[in-house]
């Protein structure tokens, strides 16, 4: 099996990430939101990977089991506050919720 | 007993730090005690040191260094007290006469909030004095110096609840230090020329490095002029002192008799060589003395309120002062600041006595006819006034007017003119302090007076007259002698006129006029203010009379073209500059601080993305800049 460059890896790593970013920064609703972050995070898990891989080491796997936990953990907490936010302000639209002053 | 010098100033100075520490917490009995017998260890202590059998011959002075102040090189001036006869003299007199009146404001004062307030300044008031008097170089002088100018400022505005007393606290504050700032200026350009502040020391290098009349001697003496013009109250920045009458009573009798105003005198007395080197400001001293004491003399002729009237008499009497200094004879001013300390704290404490029993009235003219109502404030005050009116022979007062008198008919620069002045000068003095008295004591009773207050009041006026009447004159003509003595041995030229005097025949025909003038002056005042009083007012009604009353009633206008020249133009000037130029640099600072809070305030805006975006943003230039730079 032929190796995958370590260049293509890192490309499309950057660009899961950037369509994370323009998600994030494009998207209203806060369920879109969290899935673009859930993009970016994996998107850098990837990097690491290919990284690792490059490199003939395991650090990159572990980076990314670590990773995986994180994401598993933000998801849970940023439910959390999805439901909230629908209880406090009856939309999913993040910018209905800048008025929490204080 | 040289070694206590040091006890003399520091006594009222610790009695002030316990009164203003503590002295609203402990019983009046405790603020009259400690407020008092301060002082008057004082003056026992400096009595002692006097009549103590010398090893140290007084006439040439003891140091009594305490510490170093200031160790620098070349420059390293001492707290160190100098004594000599002259300030000797000075601290007597202090003492005793402050001592007398804070026995006498225990009892002014009693019922007054601000009680052990007032004692705590006054003992500051009469320390900073002490040290004046004592100091051995000009900085420290300089510092007692703007202490009886603080001092001067609370007291005078201790009842500070009335806008009026608050003003005259200023006015005679800001006057005074026009005055300090040449005083200090003139220090400032001794040191440069001289190489030094110490008193003693600059006295004798200035004959060696200064000819007679040189621009350095002409303007360093011109300079320590200009503070002692301010702080005795002398033309032209006499204007302070009258105001000065808005705080209590025995406020004003330390003020005159004591303190503040004849430390000017002390000064120019201190640094006569100085002025000898300087003929022309020595002569100015002179004529600015007699000028001031004429004028003066006017305005206490013409006044209403009794204590106004004193303190256009005391203004009149520094003036004597500055005349004898004027002519080289700091004897005689000496000796006359003595007697003057005595019948001037008298008068003021015999005023008090009578504005207490009628109610705070001071208008002369409301009064009257107190003679009986008030037998022990009547003969004292009349002691007191004879004395200012220089009754021949019986008096301090007149004793120490005939040496300056004669002193100034003989000097060299004087003159027959100066003294035919200051002639003049004692038959004015004479009608207006009779003037006072008559007005205050005889003629119809107009108002109820209540009966005097107790013995602490009585028994300072007494020992005050007995003094200025007979016992002060023989111990005075006592030191008259040996501080003529001591000058006479010690600095030449013009003092020799003034301490050989006149031939005795002149002096007894001078000595005859000036007493036939004060005798003269006494009855014109019986005659104007007892006898033919309807007549007196009847011409003072008239337009050309009344517009000249007038002029002198205000002092000659001083008040009203200062207003004009510098008052009302300073304050159009705050006016215009309302908002200083200066301050245009701190508020574009302050400016843009806020302008920077507002700009970054604006981007919290609560919404998400647009923080996402910032971050973004921020990550893209920091790679960015990693990446391609």
């Amino acid at each position: 099996m032929a190796a995958v460059p370590v260049e293509h890896g890192l490309i499309l790593a950057g660009i899961l990430f950037s369509l994370g970013l323009v998600g994030v920064l494009v998207r209203r609703n806060v369920i879109f939101l969290l899935m673009s972050v859930e993009i970016m995070l994996n998107a850098a898990a990837l990097a690491f990977v290919v990284a690792g891989t490059a490199r003939a080491q395991a650090d990159g796997q572990v980076m990314f089991v670590f990773i995986l936990t994180m994401a598993a953990a933000e998801v849970a907490v940023g439910l959390a506050l999805v439901l909230q936010l629908y209880h406090r302000f009856g939309t999913l639209d993040v910018d209905a919720a800048d008025k929490m002053r204080g | 007993m040289l070694s206590l010098l040091w006890l003399i100033p520091a006594l009222p100075l610790a009695a002030f730090v316990v009164l203003i520490l503590v002295g609203s917490r402990i019983p009046r009995a405790g603020v009259s005690i400690v407020g008092c017998a301060a002082v008057g260890i004082s003056a026992l202590v400096s009595i002692l040191i006097w009549a103590s059998p010398a090893p140290y011959p007084l006439s040439n002075g003891h140091i009594l260094a305490l510490w170093t102040w200031i160790d620098l090189p070349g420059f390293t001036p001492k707290v160190a007290l100098y004594l000599d006869l002259l300030s000797m003299l000075m601290v007597c007199v202090i003492t005793v006469v402050a001592f007398i009146i804070l026995v006498y404001s225990t009892d002014y004062m009693a019922g007054d909030e601000g009680y052990s307030r007032f004692f705590a300044y006054m003992n500051l008031f009469v320390a900073s004095m002490l040290t004046l008097v004592l100091a051995d170089n000009l900085i420290l002088l300089y510092v007692a110096w703007e202490g009886v100018g603080l001092c001067s400022y609370l007291l005078i505005g201790f009842w500070y609840k009335e806008p009026a007393n608050e003003r005259a606290a200023v006015k005679a504050f800001v006057v005074t230090r026009i005055g300090d700032v040449g005083f200090i200026i003139g220090i400032f350009l001794i040191f440069n020329s001289l190489g030094t502040v110490d008193i003693q020391e600059v006295l004798r290098r200035a004959p060696s490095q200064w000819e007679v009349g040189s621009t350095m001697a002409m303007a360093a003496a011109a300079l320590v002029l200009a503070g002692a013009l301010g702080k005795s109250a002398q033309l032209p920045l006499q204007t302070w002192l009258p105001d000065a009458m808005a705080g209590p009573t025995p406020v004003s009798a330390l003020i005159h008799a004591a303190t503040m105003v004849t430390a000017g005198v002390y000064l120019i007395a201190r640094m006569q060589e100085l002025f000898a080197l300087a003929p022309v400001v020595q002569s100015a001293v002179a004529i600015i003395g007699l000028a001031t004491l004429l004028l003066a003399g006017f305005s206490a002729l013409v006044q209403s309120d009794i204590k106004r009237a004193l303190a256009y008499s005391t203004i009149s009497q520094i003036g004597y002062m500055f005349l004898a200094l004027g002519v080289g004879a700091s004897s005689a001013a000496m000796f006359h600041f003595t007697t003057h300390a005595f019948f001037k704290a008298l008068l003021f404490m015999a005023a008090g006595s009578v504005i207490l029993s009628c109610d705070h009235e001071q208008d002369m003219f409301k009064l009257g006819g107190l003679r009986k109502q008030l037998p022990v404030t009547h003969w004292t005050f009349l002691v007191g006034a004879a004395s200012l009116a220089g009754l021949p022979l019986v008096t301090g007062g007149f004793y120490s007017k005939e040496a300056i008198l004669s002193a100034v008919w003989s000097s060299n620069t004087g003159g027959h003119l100066l003294w035919a002045g200051a002639a003049a000068g004692v038959l004015l003095t004479a009608i207006y302090s009779f003037r006072m008295f008559f007005l205050t004591f005889f003629g119809p009773s107009k108002t109820r007076a209540k009966p005097e207050r107790g013995w602490l009041m009585r028994v300072p006026l007494i020992v005050l007259a007995i003094v200025s009447l007979i016992g002060i004159v023989r111990v005075l003509a006592e030191v008259h002698l040996t501080i003529v003595l001591y000058i006479a041995g010690y600095w030449p030229s013009p003092g020799d006129a003034a301490t050989l005097g006149p031939g005795l025949g002149i002096e007894m025909i001078l000595a005859s006029v000036a007493s036939l003038f004060s005798l003269v002056g006494i009855l014109i005042a019986y005659l104007l203010f007892v006898r033919r009083r309807d007549r007196t007012e009847a011409f003072a009604a008239q337009p050309m009379a009344a517009t000249i009353h007038r002029w002198w009633f205000v002092g000659w206008g001083f008040d009203w073209i200062y207003n004009r020249v510098f008052v009302r133009p300073f304050f159009w000037l705050t006016g215009v500059n309302r908002n200083d130029v200066a301050d245009l640099v701190y508020r574009a600072v302050a400016w843009l601080t806020e302008a920077t809070h507002f700009g970054m305030s604006r981007t919290q805006t609560g919404r998400v993305r647009q923080y996402a975006v910032g971050i973004a943003v921020g990550a893209i230039v920091a790679i960015g800049i990693v990446v391609f730079l």
